[in-house]
């Protein structure tokens, strides 16, 4: 009996203490591994200095971050979807039919992706259409499309060495991939010729046909495993985020892109072709709910954090020259107008 | 005896051809024995030594000691020492007055720092020692306008200089670190300045950002591990002893208990991945709880460790005789008397041994812990339970699988370290149940 009752009491007193623990806080924030690195040095300066306590930061790559942005309204869903690419229709109307209608987009600043192999190795000076020829299924060889027939980066283009091709790019779930293949591959198989080529035969997507006789590795893990990867093959290139290289030039030695070495400079200027800008998306239905997601935000995008002498610039954030107008629009809470 | 008779004559000294080849059967069967034991044997070695060359110098770190003046114009303008004027002094504030501090003292020491920018000097220091001198006058504002001297952590990349990770040849390639810092870095450990000690807070610290990989610690996902524990002990072993003990003394044996019985094995089986589905369905999204809780993770766990207590409660259960439960109730106990006066004591080694092993398995689970929202970045630390049930937190297998995604080679040290931390607690839990087996099991 005794034990009957202070089982019953101890019971109650979880249930009293525990009433009232489901308002949540503290700003939860999931999406693109990409954009992760930055999204926690905000929270960690944002915890320091602010009244309220870190914000949670998790990861899950950007559809997964959209998706569960877009699983309605309330305290057990997220408040804010880190990005790596931009929002798509399917996911507004996922969000729509979820009560989540208003949604604020927010680009913090662009990332490089870079294309680097060891140390030791010899030294790139890559055009997109050296890519398009090293990697693509089908090539142009004496105006005819053939089945790849480029062994070494010298068939492809004499002033490189006899080094075997082989190539880590991103898995087809990394929103890098899709960069990848728009800003390098298609375009090098414009500039290769190759485009006209396809249309007459017929082919719509046999730009964007990588070779699979194993010269192209698709890498689903991250950059660390790229780079791992390089330390085991020694002549293989891999394509790295910006930051990743930044912190690892010690290991890497960075291929040039149509002439331009990739650095956060080059990039803002525009000069270096493969980027891309980066998001996070905020639900307007938590903002002065949840409390400090309106501060977290603001802070996110000032000039202490993302202006082009802050933290995230140090870690490799190319900081967007258009801070400015962001700032408004995040302090003015102006939902993004419908995908154009 | 003919000659015939003696050729066939066989003893054990003199064995024939048949009893020859059973003989050397079993000697290759020992070896093989042997050999698989050798091959796992080196297999642990390797890995245990990789991990302890990759991971211990994530217990020892670099501190530098720095005598800070606290001045009032800088931390408190408007000289009214109340912290709530004073917090808008950010961090960045800070830091740069622990640079002018530090570049004063090198000075004073003697060393020569003209051709290192005053900016890199300060990029010696963590971005951690800012927050760290912040908090501690917020907390005492009667610091400020004094001058005390404080130990900060070291940069991580000065950090690896010393533990043999950062060369002077990999820092001329380095955009993070110069050689000229490093001489630097080296002046300093010659004068006293700079010192290595044992890392306490890799234990009790919480997880850090990319920017002060040096900072991070593995507090919040112990302490997230510890809750989920607790949980999962405080349900799984009820829930489990309960169940097996109405199947196995009560229950009339019919075709129910055998579907159960069978369904209860074959969860024990499911991948731990589903449990985590599970736990999304049922306990966020149908049950409301949050988002990265140890609570939810708890929960799921508990789900996940239930069958395996089952099964050996059950195991446990039916290894004692009979004959026990016979003469408890010849002398006129109840049923009931008769299993917990005297099975389910005489059951309780096996069962606590099947519980910890159990509970050891939860405590290395990531995968179901992946959708609940739990590998996340978690800087605060959950509040004393129950409350603290329904904070934030992450686990320890989550950190050391965050830390290998992270970009900066200092974090590789701090995932192998995570890693003798974790098999440090798996080690502790079985060597707890080998010894509750040996010392309370009884034979029969």
């Amino acid at each position: 009996m005794t034990f009957f009752k202070l089982s019953v009491s101890a019971l109650a007193t979880v249930a009293v203490s525990t009433s009232g623990v489901f308002a949540r806080d503290n700003v939860h924030s999931a999406g693109s591994s990409t954009v992760k690195p930055y999204a926690e040095i905000v929270a960690e300066a944002f915890g320091e200095n602010f009244d309220f306590p870190t914000p949670v930061v998790e990861g899950g790559g950007s559809g997964g971050g959209r998706k569960k942005l877009c699983e309605g309204v309330g305290e057990n869903t997220i408040d804010v979807a880190n990005s790596s690419s931009r929002i798509k229709q399917s996911d507004i109307d996922t969000c729509a039919a979820n009560g989540v209608t208003e949604i604020m987009e927010v680009r913090i600043g662009y990332d490089g992706i870079v294309f680097a192999s060891d140390i030791n190795g010899p030294q790139f000076a890559f055009t997109p259409a050296d890519w398009f020829n090293a990697l693509a299924a089908e090539v142009l060889k004496d105006g005819t499309l053939v089945a790849n027939p480029n062994k070494s980066w010298s068939d492809v283009n004499p002033v490189f060495p006899a080094q075997d091709i082989i190539a880590y790019i991103p898995g087809t779930k990394h929103g890098t991939r899709e960069v990848f293949d728009v800003k390098v591959i298609e375009a090098g198989c414009k500039d290769a010729g190759a485009e006209e080529a396809f249309k007459a035969a017929g082919k719509d997507d046999g730009c964007m046909t990588l070779r699979t006789d194993g010269a192209s590795v698709d890498i689903d893990g991250d950059y660390t495993e790229t780079l791992s990867r390089i330390d085991a093959n020694r002549n293989a290139i891999g394509v790295f985020g910006l930051s990743f290289y930044q912190n690892n030039t010690d290991k890497l030695n960075v291929a040039t892109m149509s002439g331009i070495v990739p650095s956060t400079e080059t990039i803002a200027s525009g000069k270096y072709p493969v980027s891309r800008p980066l998001y996070f998306y905020v639900k307007n239905a938590h903002l002065g709910v949840i409390p400090g997601l309106q501060e977290y935000i603001d802070f996110f995008v000032s000039d202490d954090m993302a202006g082009p002498n802050g933290p995230l610039a140090a870690y490799g954030l190319v900081s967007d020259p258009e801070l400015a107008a962001t700032q408004a629009m995040v302090a003015a809470g102006t939902p993004m107008a419908p995908l154009n | 005896m003919t000659n015939d008779a003696k050729a066939t004559f066989t003893s054990i000294k003199n064995p024939d051809a048949r009893t020859k080849k059973r003989n050397a059967a079993e000697k290759r069967f020992r070896a093989y024995g042997l050999l698989a034991v050798a091959v796992s044997v080196v297999a642990l070695l390797f890995l245990l030594s990789s991990i302890w060359t990759k991971g211990s110098g994530a217990f020892y770190q670099t501190y530098l000691t720095v005598s800070v003046t606290m001045s009032a114009e800088k931390l408190d303008p408007k000289g009214n020492r109340d912290p709530d004027e004073m917090k808008k002094v950010t961090t960045i504030g800070y830091s740069k007055l622990i640079a002018q501090n530090l570049i004063d003292q090198l000075a004073a020491n003697g060393i020569d720092t003209s051709n290192v920018s005053d900016k890199n000097i300060a990029k010696l220091l963590s971005s951690e020692s800012a927050a760290t001198l912040r908090n501690q006058v917020l907390a005492d504002p009667k610091l400020v306008g004094q001058t005390q001297i404080f130990t900060f952590l070291a940069s991580g990349r000065i950090d690896g200089y010393f533990k043999g990770r950062v060369t002077m040849e990999s820092a001329a390639l380095d955009n993070n670190i110069s050689p000229a810092q490093l001489v630097i870095a080296d002046e300093m450990k010659n004068i006293g300045i700079l010192s290595i000690k044992f890392n306490w807070k890799f234990l009790s610290a919480p997880d850090a950002s990319e920017l002060r990989p040096e900072a991070a610690g593995l507090g919040v996902a112990i302490l997230g591990s510890a809750y989920m524990m607790l949980v999962v002990l405080g349900l799984a072993l009820p829930l489990g002893v309960a169940a097996s003990i109405y199947l196995e003394e009560f229950a009339t044996k019919n075709r129910w208990t055998d579907v159960i019985e069978v369904n209860v094995s074959n969860l024990a089986a499911v991948p731990s991945i589903v449990f985590g589905i599970l736990g999304l369905a049922i306990f966020i999204n149908i049950g409301g709880l949050p988002q990265s809780a140890s609570i939810v993770g708890g929960l799921v766990l508990t789900l996940m460790t239930l069958p395996t207590v089952i099964i050996s409660t059950r195991a446990s259960l039916q290894a004692v005789p009979p004959s026990i439960r016979d003469g408890a109730l010849a002398v006129g106990a109840s049923k009931m008397q008769s299993v917990f006066h005297h099975v389910l004591p005489l059951a309780m080694p096996g069962i606590m041994t099947g519980t910890i092993i159990g509970v050891a398995r939860a405590l290395g689970e990531t995968a179901p812990l992946l959708l609940i929202g739990m590998v996340a970045f978690v800087r605060d630390f959950p509040a004393s339970p129950p409350s603290g049930f329904f904070d934030p937190a992450t686990a320890l297998p989550v950190q050391v699988y965050q830390w290998t995604q992270r970009a900066d080679p200092a974090f590789t040290e701090r995932a192998s370290g995570a890693i003798i931390v974790l098999l440090g607690f798996l080690l502790v839990l079985n060597s707890v149940a080998i010894f509750l087996r040996s010392r309370f099991e009884r034979r029969w």
